[in-house]
């Protein structure tokens, strides 16, 4: 088969770096971004968040889940300058006072994964299941929760955790 | 990803005329699909116009009994709107059928109807495809063509159109509002997406310097005898293989006013005229639901790998209508089909 031709990147010049303000875990965090800057390089790379994770970087794994003004997001898929002035959640922000967030307690109780990698996303992605309300099943759980993918299976603790944590909320 | 400058619209008329001003630009808005394919160097705009912070974020009821569904509002808040829940139930079902609340909480409606198709050949740039670049040809019809369609086939292309939330729109008779240069045009939902013909790379009827601005549904909802059936190869965040709204409305055994279009089947949401035609004044039975599927698929042509798509589509047509008579929708969370 012949191969496509290489594609044409047009040269243009580099724009101007734009600043933003994030407010995230309830810190204002002034920011100079690339336009091109997702919401999670810009936490990663900029802000040394690092426990929001860069799984596939395409939206679909759910690694880097976070809350932006109270919803879940797929943070690679946002740029940081389209979220100026927004309220953005981690899992560095859930724990309160040296508490550990209910869903944080609840994934330790039923050893809800095994690597761990995709834990922030899913945990962040339940927070925002449980403030949602339309979860009230093990079905419905798992139907909600299907935009984060655990490669070690940990999905009936998972589950199991989300419930426990449910029952509390 | 390549540098692309960044402005924001300042409203409706500014995004017409930022756009108008420059033919590398593209709209922004929940940006899912469109960062994804940034990243894959499909879609390379040299500047991003965000109108994510447009006023167009309302669903609210018209004049002559319709619903009018703002262009940014996301998919999730249009799945659980009341007026869509309980007046348009097929709708909802359909969103909630598609993608995940992550991406459904950014997805815009406009967006969604937006949507390139998710043919592996289009996204993969060291393969040659006429939707990405006109001309060079088609990787998929002699290559893995197991999720392409089996209607309105070109020989440019065979590339499906991957929305859940369009299959119900077309069946509900929606229409579309655009904004340009010259005003407000509205295009029916038929006319909105296209066949590939030789022109794939065109996936719509709207002009690049005009802007989506709403969906508008009509009164009728179909409240009662509908259902969204999809299949696919898991049970959740996949794209269909085949997937079926089917809406009617019945006077006891009698079918008044049907509906029915298909996703994952052809370049646009498939509704079928004379289908639906065979289903209007005859009894709610399964010999009329395989008569219905038989007309819809007369001329379905299958593909190396994907001819098993006109039998099933012909056992999800049957079984979606059935489910729409009995008036037991098929759950998007408990996946037994019934």
């Amino acid at each position: 088969m012949a191969r496509a031709r290489t594609v044409e990147r047009p040269t243009i010049p580099v724009p101007a770096k734009i600043s933003i303000v994030l407010v995230v875990n309830g810190a204002e965090r002034p920011l100079t971004v690339a336009p091109w800057t997702t919401l999670l390089d810009a936490l990663r790379d900029h802000l040394d968040l690092t426990g929001t994770k860069k799984g596939c970087d395409h939206g679909q794994c759910g690694a880097c889940t976070v809350l932006v003004d109270g919803r879940r997001i797929n943070s690679c898929l946002a740029l940081a300058v389209m979220k100026d002035g927004t309220h953005v959640t981690t899992i560095e922000g859930l724990a309160k006072d040296g508490t550990l967030h209910p869903l944080q307690q609840a994934f330790i109780d039923h050893d809800a994964f095994q690597c761990g990698y995709c834990t922030p996303g899913q945990i962040c992605s339940a927070v925002g299941l449980i403030a949602e309300g339309k979860a009230k099943t093990a079905d419905e759980i798992r139907e909600l929760m299907s935009g984060n993918i655990c490669r070690c299976g940990a999905y009936l603790n998972i589950v199991a955790a989300i419930e426990q944590a449910m029952g509390q909320s | 990803m390549i540098n692309f400058e960044y402005a924001r619209a300042s409203d409706v008329a500014d995004a017409v005329r930022q756009i108008a001003g420059d033919p590398g630009a593209k709209f922004i808005a929940g940006g899912t699909n469109l960062i994804d394919l940034m990243k894959e160097d499909v879609e390379r705009p040299s500047r991003l116009i965000d109108i994510s912070r447009l006023p167009l974020n309302r669903v609210e009821e018209t004049t002559d009994g319709g619903v009018r569904i703002g262009a940014l509002v996301p998919n999730s808040d249009l799945a659980y709107h009341p007026l869509i829940e309980q007046r348009y139930p097929m709708l909802g079902s359909a969103i909630l059928a598609g993608a995940s609340q992550q991406l459904r909480n950014m997805a815009s409606t406009g967006g969604n109807l937006l949507q390139r198709t998710r043919c592996y050949y289009f996204y993969d740039t060291a393969t040659l495809c006429n939707k990405r670049e006109p001309g060079s040809g088609c990787s998929a019809i002699n290559g893995l063509n197991r999720m392409h369609a089996i209607l309105g086939t070109s020989e440019a292309c065979i590339a499906t159109h991957p929305s859940d939330m369009c299959v119900a729109l077309a069946a509900l008779d929606a229409k579309v509002q655009v904004v340009g240069p010259a005003g407000e045009r509205t295009i029916s939902f038929a006319d909105f997406h296209r066949l590939p013909l030789d022109t794939p790379q065109r996936d719509t009827n709207l002009e690049p310097n005009e802007l989506l601005a709403a969906v508008e549904l009509p009164a009728q909802g179909f409240r009662t005898n509908y259902t969204y059936l999809k299949i696919r190869d898991r049970l959740s965040y996949a794209f269909a293989l085949v997937s079926v709204a089917a809406a009617m409305e019945l006077e006891g055994d009698r079918i008044r006013e049907a509906r029915l279009a298909l996703g994952g089947v052809a370049h646009k949401p498939w509704r079928d005229a004379l289908a639906e035609g065979a289903l209007r004044g005859q009894e709610a039975n399964p010999a009329t639901f395989r008569r219905a599927a038989d007309v819809l698929l007369h001329d379905a042509k299958g593909f190396a790998h994907n001819a098993f798509k006109i039998d099933l589509a012909r056992r999800a047509i049957v079984r979606a209508l059935t489910q729409a008579a009995r008036g037991t929708p098929q759950s998007q969370s408990d996946k037994r089909i019934q």
